[in-house]
C-alpha cells in the first residue's frame, strides 16, 4: 500500500517527509538567529519559509502553501534582501552580534518553551485525532466561499477581506511616504 | 517493478495522481532530457536566426551549418577555468545559480503536455507555477550580491525590481484567464489540466473568448513574460553594452552556463503557461469546426509532416553544399542528419496510420499521446521563435521607461481587463 | 513509527516561536530582528493550519490574513528602517536611542 496515499486518517502523508521538513525548518530557524551576515540569515529564512510551505502541503492546505510561496518567499524575502543590500555596511559584520542582556532574553524564551510544553502535555485531551471531512480538491473552493461568498450571499470573512485590502493600501502609502526624502 | 510499470499504462490521470512514483520519475527524466535538448536547439536557432536577421550567416563551421555549435559551446564552458572572485561570499556565490536552476526546473512538474502527460496535476497548478517562478528572482539577487562588485549588484537590483514589477501584471492576466474557466460549470479550477479541459468543454480557446478581452489578457501576459525572463527588449540588466553583463559578470564557465540554462528553461516554462491558459494547450486547431474521422486523420499526420519537412530542408542543404573536398564531411554529416529526420518522420507516419480512428489499441494510444505532445511543443516553439524575433528587432528599454511601463501601463490595463472579464462573465450567464 | 498527530506540528510551531522570540530579544541587527518576527508569524500560521485540519477552513483563512498582514508589516517596518538609516547610519537596536534623555 502506497504510504503517500494515506488520505483520510491522521493529518499526514509520510513520517519521513514530516521529520525532514520539520528538521529543515527548525535548523534554518536556528541559522536565522545566529548568523553574523544578514544575507545568510535571509537565505536561511527562505529555507524555513519553504519548509513551512511543505508542512502546509502535508496538512492538506495547498492554497495556503501556494500563497506562502508566492507572497512570503517570493515577495517579502526579496524585499528583505533589497533592504539588506541597501543598508549593509561593512562594520556590522565585525561588531558584537548579541545584546548585552542576552542571558535574560534566553532565560525568558526558555521559560516560554517550558510553558508551551507543559500546555501540550496537560492539554492532550483537547487535541483529538479526529479529522473533519476536508477533501483536498475542494480546498480552494472552500476558501473562496469563505472569502467571497457563494450563491448570492456574503461569505463569513468577506468583510475582513475588504478590511485587509484597506490595510494593504495604507501600508503601501505609508511605506512610500516614509522613504521620501522631502515630504 | 514490471507490475508497477504495467499497471499505469492506459491510465487517464498523471502518474503522481495515480500514485505511481516510478512513472513519475520516468516522466521527470524525459522532461529533463527534453528541456536540455530544447535549450541546445534554442541556442543554435537563436544564433542562426539572429544572424540571418542581421544579413549574415552565423555559425557555419562547427558542424554542417553550425549544427554542432551548441555542443562545442557546452564543452568549452565545462572545460573553462572556474574563477571565483577573492572578496566574494563563497557559499552564496556557489549557491546562487543553483537557486535559479531549481526555480526554473521545478516548474516543469505541472506543465501539461497532454491530459495525462504531466508529472503531476496539482489542483493548485497555476498558483504553484507562479510561486516557483517568482523564486527565480532570489537567485538573481543573491548572484549579484555575492559577486561583491558594483556592476553585478546594480544589475541584480535592477533585474529583480523589473521581475517583481512585471509579476504583478502577469498574475492579474493569469487571474483573468482563470475567471474564464468557471463560465461553463460555475466552478473554476486552478489546475493546469483543468484549464485546458475547460477550454475544450467551452469549445473555444481563451484567446478568442469575449473578444477582445481574452486577447488583451494574453498580450499583457506575453509582454510580461518577456520582462520576467530578462529577455530583449527588457534585458537592460544583462546587456553587454550597458552593464558589462550585469548580475552574471563574475560568473565564468560552468556557473554561467547554469544561469543560461535557467534563463532558457524559464522562457520555455512561461511560454507553456501562456500556451496552456490562452492557446488551448495540447488541443489541435479547430477541434469543433473541422471534426470527424477524416479531419482527425489529417491532423494526426502533422507530426510526420513536420519531420519530413525538416528532413527535406536537410537534404536541400546537402545538395546545395559546394562540392569542394573541404565540405565532404559536412555534406555527409548533413545527409546523415537528414536521414535520421526522415526515419523519425516515417516512424511517425506509421504510428499515425496504424493508430487511426479508434484509441483502444496500443498504436492508437501512442498516436494520441504523440499528437498531444506535438501540438503543445509546436505552440511553445512558436513562442520561442517570437522571443528570438523580439531580440533581433527591438531596441532595449531604458530602466525608467521599463518600470514606468510595468506599473503605469500594464497594471491598469490588466486590472481593467480583469474587471471587464468578470462583468461580461456575469452578464452573459 | 508513531503516526504523525497534530501535536507534532504544534511542537514544531512552538520551537519556531521560541527561536523567533530569542532572535527578537537577543540580536542587535534590526533587519535580523524583523526576520525573527517573521519566524514568529510563521509559527503562529503553522499552528492555525494544523488545527484547521480538525476544525474547518477558518484556520486557513486566518492564516492567509496573517500572511497579508505580515507583508504589510514588513514593508512598513523596512521603510522605517531605511528612513532611520538615512539619519543615523546605524542598524543596531541599542544605538537607535535618539529619544532617550
Amino acid at each position: 500500500m502506497n504510504p503517500a496515499l494515506n488520505v483520510g486518517s491522521a493529518p499526514v502523508a509520510t513520517p519521513w517527509f514530516f521529520y525532514g521538513l520539520a528538521a529543515a525548518a527548525v535548523i534554518s530557524g536556528l541559522l536565522v538567529i545566529t548568523r553574523r551576515n544578514a544575507v545568510h540569515s535571509a537565505l536561511a529564512l527562505i529555507v524555513t519559509l519553504l519548509s513551512v510551505a511543505g508542512l502546509y502541503l502535508m496538512l492538506y492546505a495547498p492554497f495556503v502553501a501556494g500563497v506562502q510561496i508566492i507572497v512570503y518567499a517570493g515577495g517579502i524575502m526579496v524585499l528583505f534582501l533589497f533592504v539588506i543590500m541597501l543598508v549593509s555596511i561593512e562594520r556590522t559584520v565585525k561588531e558584537r552580534q548579541f545584546n548585552r542582556i542576552w542571558p535574560i532574553g534566553l532565560l525568558a524564551s526558555c521559560a516560554l518553551l517550558a510553558l508551551f510544553l507543559t500546555a501540550f502535555k496537560k492539554g492532550q485531551s483537547l487535541f483529538p485525532n479526529r479529522v473533519a471531512p476536508l477533501p483536498e480538491a475542494l480546498n480552494t473552493q472552500g476558501i473562496a466561499a469563505a472569502l467571497y461568498g457563494e450563491a448570492g450571499k456574503m461569505g463569513q470573512y468577506t468583510f475582513a477581506f475588504e478590511i485587509a485590502s484597506l490595510l494593504l493600501l495604507v501600508a503601501i502609502l505609508g511605506a512610500v511616504i516614509m522613504t521620501k526624502k522631502k515630504i | 517493478m514490471v507490475e508497477s510499470l504495467m499497471s499505469y499504462l492506459g491510465s487517464t490521470v498523471p502518474p503522481s495522481n495515480a500514485g505511481n512514483q516510478l512513472w513519475a520519475l520516468i516522466y521527470i527524466l524525459i522532461i529533463f532530457a527534453g528541456v536540455s535538448v530544447a535549450v541546445m536547439a534554442m541556442n543554435w536557432i537563436e544564433r542562426k536566426a539572429l544572424a540571418h536577421f542581421q544579413i549574415r550567416l552565423g555559425p557555419m563551421r562547427v558542424g554542417p551549418h553550425g549544427l554542432l555549435q551548441p555542443i562545442a559551446d557546452a564543452l568549452k564552458l565545462m572545460l573553462k577555468e572556474d574563477i571565483i572572485p577573492d572578496e566574494s561570499d563563497k557559499a552564496v556565490f556557489w549557491f546562487a545559480p543553483i537557486i535559479g536552476l531549481l526555480a526554473a526546473f521545478t516548474v516543469y512538474i505541472v506543465i501539461p503536455f497532454g491530459p495525462s502527460q504531466a508529472v503531476s496535476d496539482m489542483n493548485i497548478g497555476i498558483l504553484f507555477m507562479l510561486g516557483v517562478s517568482s523564486l527565480g528572482v532570489l537567485g538573481i539577487v543573491t548572484a549579484g550580491w555575492a559577486s561583491n562588485s558594483h556592476y553585478p549588484l546594480i544589475g541584480a537590483l535592477r533585474s529583480s525590481a523589473q521581475m517583481v514589477s512585471y509579476e504583478v501584471a502577469m498574475g492579474l492576466a493569469v487571474v483573468s484567464a482563470i475567471l474564464m474557466t468557471s463560465l461553463n460549470t460555475g466552478t473554476g479550477t486552478l489546475s493546469m489540466i483543468g484549464i485546458v479541459e475547460a477550454q475544450r468543454d467551452q469549445g473555444i480557446w481563451f484567446l478568442f473568448k469575449f473578444f477582445p478581452l481574452g486577447l488583451i489578457a494574453f498580450v499583457i501576459f506575453a509582454i510580461a513574460m518577456v520582462a520576467e525572463t530578462n529577455r530583449a527588449p527588457f534585458d537592460l540588466a544583462e546587456a553587454e553594452s550597458e552593464l558589462t553583463a550585469g548580475f552574471h559578470t563574475e560568473y565564468s564557465g560552468l556557473r554561467w552556463s547554469l544561469f543560461m540554462l535557467a534563463e532558457y528553461a524559464a522562457m520555455i516554462a512561461v511560454s507553456s503557461i501562456a500556451v496552456t491558459l490562452w492557446l488551448g494547450g495540447w488541443m489541435r486547431p479547430f477541434p469543433a469546426l473541422l471534426h470527424g474521422p477524416a479531419w482527425e486523420f489529417i491532423f494526426s499526420l502533422f507530426p510526420g509532416l513536420t519531420f519530413a519537412a525538416l528532413a527535406g530542408f536537410a537534404f536541400l542543404g546537402t545538395i546545395r553544399m559546394p562540392s569542394h573536398s573541404f565540405f565532404k564531411i559536412q555534406r555527409i554529416g548533413l545527409g546523415a542528419f537528414g536521414l535520421v529526420l526522415a526515419f523519425i518522420a516515417l516512424l511517425l507516419f506509421a504510428i499515425a496510420v496504424a493508430g487511426r480512428g479508434d484509441n483502444a489499441n496500443l498504436a492508437g494510444r501512442f498516436r494520441e499521446g504523440i499528437d498531444y505532445v506535438y501540438w503543445f511543443v509546436l505552440k511553445v516553439a512558436v513562442f520561442m521563435y517570437l522571443f528570438i524575433w523580439y531580440r533581433a528587432t527591438w531596441p532595449r528599454y531604458r530602466f525608467d521607461q521599463l518600470m514606468k511601463i510595468g506599473w503605469k501601463v500594464m497594471l491598469p490595463i490588466s486590472l481593467g481587463a480583469l474587471i471587464a472579464t468578470a462583468v461580461v462573465g456575469v452578464l452573459v450567464k | 513509527m508513531v503516526p504523525i498527530t497534530t501535536l507534532h506540528y504544534l511542537v514544531v510551531a512552538a520551537a519556531l516561536f521560541v527561536l523567533g522570540t530569542i532572535g527578537v530579544l537577543t540580536r542587535r541587527n534590526v533587519v535580523i530582528v524583523l526576520m525573527s518576527i517573521e519566524l514568529i508569524l510563521n509559527a503562529v500560521n503553522l499552528n492555525l493550519v494544523a488545527f484547521s485540519r480538525m476544525w474547518g477552513l477558518g484556520g486557513q483563512v486566518f492564516a492567509i490574513f496573517i500572511i497579508v498582514d505580515a507583508a504589510a508589516e514588513a514593508a512598513v517596518g523596512l521603510g522605517i528602517l531605511i528612513a532611520f538609516f538615512r539619519n543615523k547610519e546605524t542598524i543596531n537596536v541599542d544605538e537607535i536611542d535618539l529619544l532617550k534623555w
